[in-house]
């Protein structure tokens, strides 16, 4: 099974490459056939390919294939080449079904779209950018999947190109995310020039003899790919790309959210954990960025209007949980997380989607309300999505995850109390802004039409996604009670344990129970707000509006932004149009143009001025050959 | 087989003499010509490159031919094909034949007298890739530079005549420079040894005193900088491209600009080691000035091939900073960079002349939603906005990643800034997209797609830019060698005490080409 590991990869492209050669003349219910067939085969072969790493020899603690050798110039090498690990193993689990289940959903929610083609090559090309990226042995081809996740977002947030804020928004994400590649770019060069080799593997290996813990080197190093990291998980300060990434259609969301991109800086930094772990500056950073995001992120969620704005601002913020994680060196709680978010955060969205078709395009929670009845597996599915993400204690995976994160955020060695306290607050406002998503959508009276009822491919999709949101936490329960490891002992041989400060095991159920009364008393309070007071929130909302307004701009980064960066460059570009540096050449025509027109003035055909001008030679020669 | 060598050059010529000839009894017959003689170079070029491309041999010349020519003066007709021509001419060939076919529809008028031109700008500059005799490149600088003048006057647009002036006027000017320090290489060379030669191999390793070699290197960096181009001599360049008909246009781009920097990496670097050097600070400066500069310009066009002109000035900034970074990774990556730069850029001048035959404007805004109309060219559009910004599995990344590790080795700051430069390019290449391709269509026009012609020149455009993003490494096999002992003649004498990697040295001296700028 070992050799068929290229086929992970490699179908999901075949598929694109059928669709673009076919392009419309393909009928259309052949379609999905191709598009989620493709990606469900390469989901298939991940189970066996999973099942034959599980059943190796426990001294095999990686599967490798090379397809052929890309670039090698002067040393400088890079493979097609395929390295499967456990934690590798994680994400192609989750990137192939979680997106096939979003293929499934789209081969309903896109049937009526004129690309509907187009649409499924975009997506099989994202999670075939996606699987090259977390499965490359090598930084080179880690940045083709890299780069090429970018251009697929790009293409699908702009899907509908007809409008041109959706253009806007597509630009956005793609330059954006390129700020931070260009960061992650340099931090390649500089690899390179240290270790003399690019390929993971390597580095994993030499690091540790090249730098001490604590080398400016490793740290700078560290920091470079933080940048990359942040643009694509989109963190502070390169997070302002994603909420107007809603521009795409909704299974682009919910792939973009849960199993590809904004997972792919989460990967970066725990596949290059070792030198992170020689940086620990720069692994503070990483925990720094990751609370700070999930706060910021959290308060803009809970003013926002816009159903999926609200989502993406949870996305933004459940990842700072992910960096928080990786910044105390819980890697596997990190990975964790990562895994019960994609499922939660896909089912979320597909559900959304359900229900903003179902409204006939409407986005605004507040002219919703009342779909219980009358989307009922919507409802309960995008509920249990929602208590997930709330992270209600004990029956949700989400209440696992994220509760393995707090406490070692508090715990860990390299944990402190600013970290929790951000988390903990964070998991607060988490449980506020996913029930008032819920209340105002599901409850209280119904102010818009439902149009239409999605049909079983739809709602399959959200049914699967909700019973792994409930059923994936039970693989890793705390120490306090049932203790399961199985995630943390899988991903052993790859991600090191967290070392946790010693004489505090004793306080973990303390946390557990804050977190859980929080996240029960969120929920209270929206319920509070928006059911028993539903004219409060909107006075709250009154009586500071300019707070309101600058958390619903998400922090006004993207006016900071346009002030410092855009609108210079522009200006720039406007006053430039003509090419400054053509003036001199101009002004040397110029010059020999004046010089021709006096020159031509003599040249009048008048003899009298003629005679003038020999005698007046003649003269003047005469007069200097006397004097000379 | 070394007869081959000036057989490239005669055939195109008589296929020009001849097609000029036949366009009077039919012009389809002009036509068939010049693509039988360019299919049949192309496909000579490639037997040849098949039979070297596992050739274990040590030297890096492949073919040579040499005849006296006016032996009085050292001149002789020496023609020599190294890894890195041979790459060239593939290149020359397989735009050649491309520009031929973009031109069956479009050019209407003088057709004989047209592809004429063309195979004389094509044997010019097929001369300059392979001559091995100073004279004689001068000579074939010429011959490419007077055909080309004519194709931008006769068939271009609008303002074709200020235009092409203007393209005649500041590469004549940097030419003569290149001439006086041709002159100037053979006189020194003569007096020291005896040997009054113009050949490349006599010339090479003669000793200067340093501020004669700066001065001989100047002239010929003015000549090829100016080709390049190089900011701040690059204005002819968006006037030219612009006004040039489509296949003049993907002729400039894709092979003149490329004379430049070939002429950087087989003269400059091997002939004036030290003397280029000692600036090689300033020249990457004002490479990665370019790069910036180039995009900056390009965001801000309305024209659309002015637009694709500006990337170039971009993009060929890149090949500054990585011939001045002499080592063989950045050199690498320059010889990617000139061929795909080739494919790249000339495909975004045919896109822009298929859009100028069906709508008759160049001006971007009055363009928009033309996906909708024409699927099929948005699709190809977009693979090569894409390689314009430097997406990986396309050509052009392995060229830039290429140039910028090597870079990297040379300088930081350059290398930071010029890596900066892909975010700018990627400001540019999705304005194009954005303006001519997305949006709701603006206007009733009838736009249909792509003929089967056009189809399949862009198939074939979008196929060789996917095999060199994927598959390089045949391309990169074939220049390892030339670029190696182009570099060789660098480390050989005193370049191993000034190694290559002075960061302090450079940064230095560095510092001073960045306040100027």
């Amino acid at each position: 099974m070992n050799d068929l590991l290229w086929l992970i990869p490699g179908l999901p492209f075949a598929g694109a490459v059928i669709l673009i050669l076919t392009g419309t003349r393909l009928p259309r219910k052949f379609v999905p056939w191709i598009g989620a067939g493709s990606v469900g085969l390469s989901a298939l072969i991940t189970l066996f390919v999973g099942f034959d790493f599980l059943t190796a020899s426990p001294t095999v603690q990686s599967f490798q294939q090379v397809l052929w050798n890309w670039v090698d110039v002067a040393g400088f090498s890079a493979g097609i080449a395929f390295h499967l690990d456990a934690l590798s193993l994680v994400f192609i689990f989750v990137i192939t079904f979680v997106g096939f289940l979003i293929h499934l959903y789209s081969s309903e929610f896109m049937i009526d779209d004129e690309g509907y083609a187009r649409f499924f090559t975009y997506l099989n090309l994202f999670v075939g950018s996606m699987l090259i990226l977390v499965l490359a042995d090598n930084l080179l081809l880690l940045y083709f999947g890299w780069e090429g996740v970018g251009l697929c977002s790009y293409l699908l947030i702009g899907f509908w190109y007809l409008d041109e804020k959706n253009g806007y928004a597509a630009r956005k994400a793609f330059i954006i995310t390129r700020v931070g590649d260009t960061a992650m770019a340099i931090g390649l060069f500089m690899i390179f020039k240290t270790f003399n080799t690019i390929n993971i593997a390597g580095i994993q290996e030499q690091a540790p003899q090249m730098w001490a813990i604590g080398s400016s080197e490793a740290t700078l190093i560290a920091l470079l790919l933080l940048g990359g990291a942040v643009g694509k998980s989109a963190q502070l300060p390169l997070q302002s790309w994603l909420p107007d990434a809603m521009a795409g259609p909704s299974p682009v969301s919910a792939l973009i959210h849960a199993a590809t991109m904004v997972t792919a800086g989460v990967y970066l930094i725990a596949r290059t954990h070792v030198i992170f772990e020689l940086a620990p500056t720069a692994l503070f950073i990483v925990g720094v960025v990751g609370s700070l995001t999930l706060l910021i992120a959290g308060f803009s969620a809970l003013t926002q209007y816009d159903l999926k704005r609200v989502l993406a601002y949870s996305t933004i913020s459940q990842i700072g949980y992910m960096f928080l994680a990786l910044g105390v060196g819980a890697w596997s709680s990190a990975i964790f997380h990562f895994m019960i978010h994609a499922f939660f955060k896909a089912l979320l969205f597909l559900a959304a989607g359900a229900v903003i078709m179902a409204l006939h395009h409407e986005h605004d929670m507040f002219k919703m309300g009342g779909l219980k009845k009358k989307l009922p597996v919507i409802y309960w599915t995008f509920l249990i999505g929602a208590a997930s993400l709330a992270a209600l204690p004990l029956v949700t995976a989400g209440f696992y995850s994220k509760d393995q994160i707090l406490w070692l955020s508090w715990a860990g060695e390299k944990g402190n109390g600013w970290f929790f306290f951000a988390a903990l607050a964070g998991a607060f406002i988490t449980a506020i802004y996913t029930f008032r998503m819920v209340f105002l959508t599901f409850f209280g009276e119904a102010k818009s039409h439902v149009s239409r009822v999605p049909g079983s491919m739809i709602t399959i999709p959200l049914i699967v996604l909700a019973i792994l949101s409930t059923v994936g936490g039970f693989i890793e329960l705390p120490h306090s009670f049932g203790h399961v490891q199985l995630i943390t002992d899988f991903l052993n041989p790859v991600l090191p344990l967290t070392s946790i400060r010693p004489g505090i095991e004793s306080t973990e159920w303390v946390i557990q129970l804050a977190a859980a009364a929080l996240s029960v008393g969120g929920v209270f309070l929206a319920y509070f707000l928006y059911v028993l007071r539903p004219s409060l929130p909107g006075q709250i909302k009154n009586s500071i509006p300019q707070l309101h307004n600058f958390l619903l701009s998400g922090w006004r980064f993207d006016s900071l932004y346009n002030w410092i960066f855009v609108n210079p460059f522009v200006w720039l570009a406007a006053i430039n149009k003509n090419d400054l540096l053509d003036w001199p050449y101009n002004g040397l025509v110029k010059v020999a143009y004046f010089f021709h027109r006096i020159l031509s003035f003599t040249q009048s055909g008048i003899l009298r001025w003629y005679l003038i001008g020999i005698v007046a030679g003649a003269i003047l020669i005469l007069t200097l050959g006397i004097w000379l | 087989m070394a007869m081959i060598l000036p057989g490239f050059i005669v055939t195109l010529m008589l296929g020009g003499i001849l097609s000029w000839i036949a366009a009077k009894q039919n012009l389809l017959y002009a036509r068939w010509i010049s693509l039988l003689t360019l299919l049949t170079n192309f496909i000579a070029a490639i037997i040849i490159w098949i039979q070297n491309i596992n050739s274990s041999s040590s030297s890096s010349w492949l073919l040579d031919f040499s005849v006296p020519w006016i032996p009085r003066f050292g001149i002789s007709f020496h023609l020599a094909l190294d890894g890195l021509s041979l790459l060239m001419l593939l290149l020359t060939f397989f735009l050649g034949t491309l520009a031929v076919l973009i031109s069956w529809k479009e050019i209407q008028s003088r057709v004989g007298l047209y592809h004429f031109c063309l195979l004389w700008v094509l044997a010019g500059i097929t001369g300059v890739f392979l001559t091995m005799d100073l004279f004689l490149l001068y000579f074939f600088w010429e011959v490419m530079l007077i055909p080309m003048f004519f194709l931008i006057i006769i068939w271009g647009h609008e303002n074709r005549r200020y235009a092409a002036y203007k393209f005649f006027i500041f590469t004549q000017a940097s030419g003569l420079l290149m001439l006086l320090s041709i002159l100037g290489l053979y006189f020194v060379h003569g007096n020291q040894t005896g040997i009054y030669s113009f050949d490349y191999f006599q010339l090479l390793g003669t000793e200067f005193a340093p501020h004669i070699a700066r001065w001989l290197m100047l002239g010929f960096l003015a000549a090829f900088i100016v080709k390049l181009p190089v900011v701040p001599f690059h204005t002819w360049l968006p006037d030219a491209h612009s006004e040039a008909p489509t296949a003049g246009s993907l002729i400039l781009a894709g092979l003149l600009l490329k004379t430049g920097a070939y002429g950087l990496l087989r003269f400059i670097v091997p002939l004036f080691k030290d003397a280029a050097m000692d600036i090689a600070p300033w020249a990457m400066a004002i490479g990665v000035f370019g790069i910036l500069y180039g995009a900056l310009l390009a965001f801000s066009q309305t024209d659309l091939k002015r637009l694709v002109a500006y990337t170039s000035v971009s993009h060929m900034g890149f090949i500054m900073l990585g011939v001045f970074s002499f080592n063989e990774l950045a050199a690498q990556g320059v010889v990617m960079q000139m061929i795909t730069h080739g494919i790249s850029t000339g495909a975004l001048f045919i896109i822009a002349g298929f859009i100028y035959e069906r709508i008759h404007t160049r001006d971007i805004r009055q363009m928009g939603g033309i996906w909708k109309k024409m699927p099929f060219l948005g699709a190809t559009a977009l693979v090569f906005a894409m390689a314009s910004l430097g997406l990986p599995g396309l050509g052009n990344f392995v060229a830039e990643i290429l140039t910028l590790v090597g870079a990297w080795q040379a300088t930081h700051k350059f290398t930071i800034l010029a890596t900066l430069g892909l975010v700018a390019a990627t400001i540019y290449s999705l304005r194009i997209l954005q303006k001519v391709f997305y949006g709701t269509p603006s206007n009733s026009l009838e736009l249909t797609d792509l003929s089967l012609r056009e189809k399949m020149i862009m198939s074939v455009l979008v196929i060789s830019i996917l095999w060199l993003g994927l598959f390089p490494q045949p391309v990169l096999n074939t220049s390892k060698e030339s670029v190696k002992a182009m570099l060789k003649s660098v480390s050989n004498t005193e370049a191993t005490a000034i190694p290559l990697i002075i960061p302090g040295e450079v940064f230095s001296s560095s510092e001073k080409g960045g306040n100027h700028e």
